[in-house]
């Protein structure tokens, strides 16, 4: 139990080290790096709980894919952080009014208790005893039958939005020379070679423009 | 546990080298020479790198390549005095899906190995293999769910198990085009011909490692060689059956019967590797956007196709037969209307670029 607490506290801490890394470094590469050992780290504590299917399903599309992209644009992005620094004290007092109004709204969800409004329907529903189901056949069970429509609704509009994007950004270039290997192997020396006859001493006859 | 490991290790990095023949009998120290040398060379560090991140890449690419081979179950189990001993370290019920997260970090070790080193072949290198990479991820990780729906379990050991003694009832003739696109897919993410783009010697000098030299280089290698390793296991896990073969694992007493299924294991293995090596010097390298192609417009679909087959089938006859004739099926449909589709939108209205080079009648008037 002890060392389970101090892992706990490891990955808590580190956490969000990570995550307070990501806002403070300077490289944005060592940003997204940050991001990515938060993601670990929140990974390790949902394998704690006992959620090793979320652990390794946020490790898959997190970090094997999201952040990959992340990391592929900002290694692209050449960035002015004197710029990025100038800009901070100017939008610093909005930005600090939004952010004391985010920690009002959490003091006071946490005052008032109002996170145990969802206990009594989830009492009616619980789940599976963790020793006879792995989480990833519980997690089945639900979404296939009884979330069934919603799981389905969810992929219909990340669909929608792959498909708007893609339609968005792809134009056809008109101005790109493609290769034309047919029309290459169809030249003939008639069409592409021309003999001229030059007299000897005669000016005037050959063109260049 | 460490000592079969570490010998299985060495032994597919052997497996690699005809061509020494000076160290030991038939070059057999040949790597160990070569290790020696690596550890000797001066470790150069460039101007101008990353160096927290220049450090740290070539142990990002080495310690996942690491990791998964604990879940990989290289036997039945070995009873030594009364002690029955699994042949695998750990056999966590999510194997599976523990391989494929841990194999997505290899990208990071030549991204950020590519991005460290302040070079732009590198960096070039870089771009190249996280965009393949991420690619046949996809296709790696859909072409085994056909897999798991049957065998109904995530835990490599349990597959392996369900599969059976006799090569008629291992899942790759089920799922005959998974296992072909879970193939490329595994070629496709160890970087290796033909899908070395990331090192294309001949147009990025040495590709992401071109600035490592001396151990960390060598970690890229040993890394290299790992990850094909690892393909090869997991290929037979899934695939091949695993341990088994014409119930000769059950041959013998509690310890030779673990032996023999150890045995057993290790020749696909060693099989698998040799395709790898074989491929490598059969094929030539792809062409990117032959190699998106293939990627996008091939393997993903196909392995879609078997995904939706496998669950029709299964869900209506319950026959494996069935599911693997109409798997093969499927994917010939699916690459006949890709190849078509390919090739009657290949063109689309050519710009007359003879307005923009004129090189020919009108010079003459």
């Amino acid at each position: 139990m002890i060392i389970q607490t101090i892992m706990f506290y490891v990955l808590a801490v580190g956490t969000v080290g990570a995550g307070v890394m990501v806002i403070a470094s300077r490289n944005p590469v060592h940003s997204v790096l940050f991001l990515i050992l938060a993601f670990f780290n929140s990974a390790g504590l949902f394998v704690m709980m006992g959620a090793e299917f979320l652990a390794m399903i946020l490790i898959i599309v997190y970090v094997g894919a999201v952040a990959v992209l992340f990391l592929f644009v900002v290694m692209m992005l050449d960035i002015n952080f004197a710029e990025l620094r100038a800009g901070f004290l100017q939008y610093l007092p909005i930005g600090g009014v939004i952010g004391i109004i985010l920690l009002a709204e959490l003091v006071m969800v946490f005052a008032s208790g109002a996170i145990e409004i969802e206990v009594p329907t989830n009492v009616a529903s619980p789940t599976p005893p963790p020793d006879e189901v792995t989480n990833t056949q519980a997690l089945g069970d639900v979404l296939y039958t009884r979330y069934a429509y919603l799981f389905q609704g969810a992929g219909f509009i990340l669909l929608i939005a792959m498909v708007g994007a893609i339609v968005l950004t792809h134009r056809r270039r008109t101005d790109v020379r493609r290769q034309r290997i047919a029309d290459q192997v169809a030249r003939d020396p008639k069409a592409a070679v021309r003999l001229t006859d030059i007299e000897p001493g005669a000016e005037g006859t050959w063109k260049s423009d | 546990m460490a000592m079969i490991l570490a010998e299985r290790k060495v032994s597919g990095w052997i497996q690699d080298r005809h061509g020494p023949n000076r160290v030991g009998p038939w070059g057999i120290l040949q790597p160990i020479a070569d290790g020696v040398k690596f550890l000797l060379k001066e470790d150069l560090i460039p101007d101008h790198v990353d160096k927290p991140i220049y450090l740290l890449a070539p142990a990002i690419i080495l310690v996942p390549a690491l990791v998964t081979c604990g879940v990989v179950p290289f036997g039945s189990s070995i009873t030594i005095s009364g002690y029955e001993i699994p042949l695998q370290i750990a056999d966590i019920n999510i194997g599976v899906l523990y391989i494929l997260a841990i194999t997505s970090l290899g990208v990071y070790g030549v991204v950020l190995g590519a991005w460290a080193s302040n070079n732009k072949y590198s960096l070039l290198g870089g771009l190249r293999s996280s965009a393949q990479m991420i690619s046949y991820e996809l296709t790696l990780g859909l072409s085994l769910i056909g897999v798991l729906m049957l065998s109904s379990s995530l835990s490599l050991r349990e597959i392996a198990i369900q599969q059976g003694s006799y090569p008629w009832t291992w899942n790759f003739l089920i799922h005959f085009p998974a296992f072909l696109a879970f193939t490329t897919a595994a070629f496709a993410e160890t970087n290796r011909l033909p899908f070395d783009l990331a090192e294309a010697e001949q147009e990025l000098v040495g590709g992401y490692h071109t600035e490592y030299s001396s151990m960390k280089f060598a970690m890229y290698f040993m890394a290299e060689y790992l990850h094909m390793i690892v393909g090869s296991a997991v290929a037979v896990t899934l695939f091949l059956g695993g341990w088994h073969f014409f119930g000769l694992e059950t041959v013998g007493g509690p310890f030779w019967s673990g032996v023999i299924s150890f045995g057993i294991f290790f020749a696909k293995t060693a099989f698998f590797l040799f395709v790898f090596i074989w491929v490598r010097w059969t094929l030539p390298r792809f062409r990117y956007d032959q190699l998106m192609n293939l990627g996008w417009k091939f393997l993903l679909p196909i392995a879609i196709t078997t995904i939706v087959v496998t669950a029709t089938v299964w869900a209506f006859t319950q026959s494996k037969l069935l599911v693997g004739i109409l798997n093969v099926v499927a994917a010939f449909i699916v690459v006949a209307i890709v190849a078509t589709t390919l090739v009657m939108t290949r063109e689309p209205e050519p710009v007359d670029d003879r307005d923009i080079l004129s090189f020919t009648d009108e010079s003459s008037s």
